[in-house]
């Protein structure tokens, strides 16, 4: 996989999503994604942030072009040195929640995207890192 | 602050939503709409979301919220405009909004309103007008 392009954004105020979402929609635009595809990695990023702020108070994303053989997409990738997430077997698991959310952030947001891969080690941080293809 | 306005049109109550929602601003409309739907009597809500691209899950939460707290204020929520790609992805999320009443545009979702509010009237006496 090759990275095309880099940006490096800060999330730590809720309002700072906004831009970060914009500046998603751009580059989705650029790469040719579809308004579907497009709306599906926009919502799946949102909700990476809203949990990146709610239980980390906020932390960095990482927004690539990357592309794969005659494949383009987007990848993003959310660090956070927020408390750590003990058990992502059940953290992904439909239903479950541990704040205030309706359960369905990380397994929904799952199924939003191409790709999907998850690292936390409690008390240092999580790294949530999803792939969305152009045509995925 | 920001604010998203709530237009009166007559027992309606009209809010079209023309800007990016975070979650301040979708917790700040939910609290401003109960409030004005007891202040005004209101029997119907319609909230335009023709503009909105993206609805995730809390946002998506607070729709709900805004159908189930009208309801117990004797009042009905349609959400019209709903974006197709915007539909599609809050079925895959899981978040397929049961319980709040939708159509595809403004003057269809008046006329579910009109026809809902209308079987109310009908059903009870005992109206109240908050006018008076």
């Amino acid at each position: 996989m090759v990275i095309l392009n880099k940006e490096r954004m800060q999330l730590v105020r809720e309002i700072d999503v906004i831009p970060f979402r914009n500046r998603l929609k751009e580059m989705a635009t650029k790469i040719g994604m579809g308004i579907l595809n497009q709306t599906k990695l926009i919502t799946a990023a949102s909700e990476l942030a809203r949990n990146m702020l709610k239980y980390a108070q906020g932390g960095i994303v990482n927004i690539e072009v990357v592309s794969k053989g005659r494949e383009n997409g987007i990848r993003l990738v959310f660090s956070d040195n927020g408390p750590g997430i003990a058990d992502i077997k059940l953290a992904m698991k439909d239903g479950f929640s541990s704040g205030k959310s309706l359960g369905l952030g990380l397994p929904g947001t799952k199924r939003l995207v191409s790709e999907f891969n998850i690292e936390s080690e409690v008390g240092k941080g999580t790294t949530v890192t999803v792939i969305k293809w152009k045509n995925g | 602050m920001e604010k998203i306005p709530i237009l009166k049109l007559g027992k309606l109550l009209l809010v079209t939503i023309q800007v990016d929602l975070y979650d301040h601003l979708a917790e700040s409309l939910e609290a401003d709409l109960v409030h004005m739907i007891n202040k005004t009597g209101a029997q119907g809500v319609l909230i335009d979301i023709s503009a909105v691209s993206i609805i995730d899950s809390f946002m998506g939460r607070i729709i709900g919220n805004i159908a189930t707290m009208s309801k117990v204020l004797d009042a009905e929520t349609v959400v019209v405009g709903m974006q197709p790609a915007v539909a599609i992805t809050l079925v895959e999320l899981g978040l397929p909004l049961h319980g709040v009443l939708s159509a595809l545009n403004v003057e269809k979702g008046m006329i579910l309103l009109q026809e809902k509010i209308h079987l109310n009237d009908n059903g009870f006496a005992t109206e109240v007008d908050g006018d008076t």
